[in-house]
């Protein structure tokens, strides 16, 4: 016998948290699942500061960040499932969950929002050479064993990849009392933030090389070291620079990827750029009461702006009709220099936001959404970089057809 | 001095002059940064994050009340290491009351 709910939210972290509150707050009957044994997501392993400056005017760690939703949630009635894992979803809204009380459970909602966050990318998606020996860690899998289980990953580290958990962990293996070496980064920029750059790595003294990556990992049982080499424009080694480095712990932070394996059996539309389906400005897919935000939709900077999409995707999962009829939607397309926009469908309306993220750093750059060669609206920014979604806001109420996302440059 | 500020994600760049013993900063966009970059330049200082352990063995994350000199950090993070707490303690409590005489330590979770 199938259990009814409005809105089924899958994952259990900082976009599903805020989300169920969101759709309880406009009455909705709240089924969050969540596979492991808390709330928090991935705000737990997160014990460094950061968090919530925006949201709750407030520096916050990680887990204090989680703790204020997990205490609202509490003093409502969403249903919290745990230790579940969802296995399947249906076009329906049909969800499929397992865990070991239950055993195989199918429930119904009339909307269901996807929070199910990002994987990291591992040491095969990249063809890491060499041997495979212990000490290969992804940097968030690191994270986890060091502040949850409390483990020394490592002695001597070396860090492949720049982004903010890669600087976060660099900074946490030095406090662990091991030797970080470096900080590789393929490209001629870190995408991190700047302010990580500082307070991990220039702190410490720790090496940024850029434009640099592994070559080679060697070790039988252990990494013993990395060979290591500068890389060209094509981010292919030059051989000639290869240098060894001793280590006996690789850390990859090499990417994230949304996990949205559940979405394979469906007919959705799939934007390849964010590895996520296509939403509208309401966070909803192509499929008629599916949602989606979160890491799960793409990949976010902060945690604050998480909890903001997810407030949306909830207030909208909540107010959703079965049977109604949607309204036309036209495309935001990402022009030149854009690397991709979300939402990439919007319907007529009021005000919306588009997020993007630019393809390479660029000065002095106008932000302009064009419509038949009309600009809808204007932005300028001083800076624009890969590694900080950015955003640009029109009226929808003029949109007449698609409309393009570019870069011009300020005149 | 040039450095950039920490306090928010922002990251302004921020360049910091002494003219008479008196400490100019320019670049920063609000007057938290202004703050930040005149400390920084006198005695720069963060907040600590870290592990300590139960009484069962049990690892929690805690972290500074106020901001550590940089040149205190290590130290602190000793002192944290060879601390042990009581697990009933809640996250908000006091893991270690005036730490190095410059700080309280609290459990973040």
């Amino acid at each position: 016998m199938k259990k009814n709910y409005d809105v089924i939210i899958i994952g259990g972290g900082p976009a599903g948290m805020a989300a169920s509150l969101a759709a309880n707050k406009r009455g909705a009957k709240v089924c969050l699942i969540e596979r492991s044994d808390s709330l928090g997501g991935i705000l737990k392993q997160c014990i460094h500061n950061g968090f919530g400056l925006h949201y709750f005017k407030e520096e916050l760690t990680g887990p204090e960040y989680a703790s204020r939703f997990i205490e609202e949630i509490n003093k409502t009635d969403i249903e919290v499932v745990l230790n579940s894992m969802v296995v399947n979803i249906t076009e329906n809204k049909t969800v499929t969950y397992t865990n070991r009380t239950e055993g195989i459970k199918k429930i119904r909602g009339k909307a269901v929002i996807l929070a199910m966050g990002c994987r990291e990318r591992p040491a095969g998606a990249i063809n890491l050479c060499g041997t495979r020996p212990a000490g290969i860690y992804t940097a968030g899998l690191a994270q986890y064993l060091s502040n949850i289980e409390g483990l020394l990953v490592g002695k001597r580290a070396v860090i492949l990849g720049s982004g903010d958990i890669g600087l976060i962990m660099a900074r946490r293996m030095v406090y662990s009392g091991a030797k970080v070496l470096g900080v590789l980064e393929i490209d001629k920029a870190s995408g991190g933030l700047k302010r990580n750059i500082v307070q991990c790595l220039d702190d410490y003294g720790i090496p940024l090389m850029l434009s640099t990556t592994i070559t080679k990992v060697v070790g039988k049982k252990r990494v013993e070291g990395v060979y290591y080499a500068n890389v060209d424009e094509n981010f292919k080694p030059k051989f000639e620079t290869e240098k060894f480095l001793e280590c006996d712990t690789v850390l990859l932070s090499v990417g994230l990827i949304p996990e949205n394996d559940l979405l394979a059996g469906l007919n959705i539309e799939f934007d390849k750029i964010t590895s996520a389906p296509k939403v509208d400005q309401n966070m909803q897919t192509s499929i008629s009461g599916i949602f989606s935000c979160g890491n799960a939709l793409h990949v976010n900077d902060l945690a604050d702006n998480v909890s903001y999409e997810a407030e949306t995707a909830g207030r909208a999962a909540a107010e959703y009709k079965e049977n109604g009829v949607e309204p036309e939607k036209f495309n935001v397309t990402a022009g030149n220099g854009i690397k991709y926009c979300l939402p990439q469908k919007v319907f007529k309306d009021s005000k919306v936001k588009i997020f993007f993220r630019v393809k390479e750093n660029i000065k002095n750059a106008a932000v302009k959404v064009v419509l038949n060669g009309a600009v809808l609206a204007m932005r300028k920014f001083l800076i624009l970089v890969p590694g900080v979604i950015q955003s640009i806001s029109f009226n929808s109420a003029l949109l007449t057809g698609s409309v393009t996302v570019e870069i011009g440059v300020d005149e | 001095m040039k450095t950039v500020c920490i306090m928010c994600p922002k990251g302004c760049e921020l360049e910091i002059t002494e003219n008479n013993g008196e400490i100019n900063v320019s670049g920063n966009d609000c007057k938290i940064g202004l703050s930040y970059g005149k400390e920084e330049y006198v005695n720069p200082k963060r907040i600590v994050t870290a592990l300590i352990k139960t009484k069962s063995g049990k690892i929690r994350p805690v972290k500074t009340i106020n901001p550590v000199p940089k040149d205190k950090i290590f130290e602190l993070l000793d002192l944290i290491k060879t601390a042990v707490i009581d697990g009933n303690l809640k996250q908000g409590d006091i893991a270690i009351k005036n730490a190095l005489g410059l700080t309280d330590i609290i459990l973040t979770n």
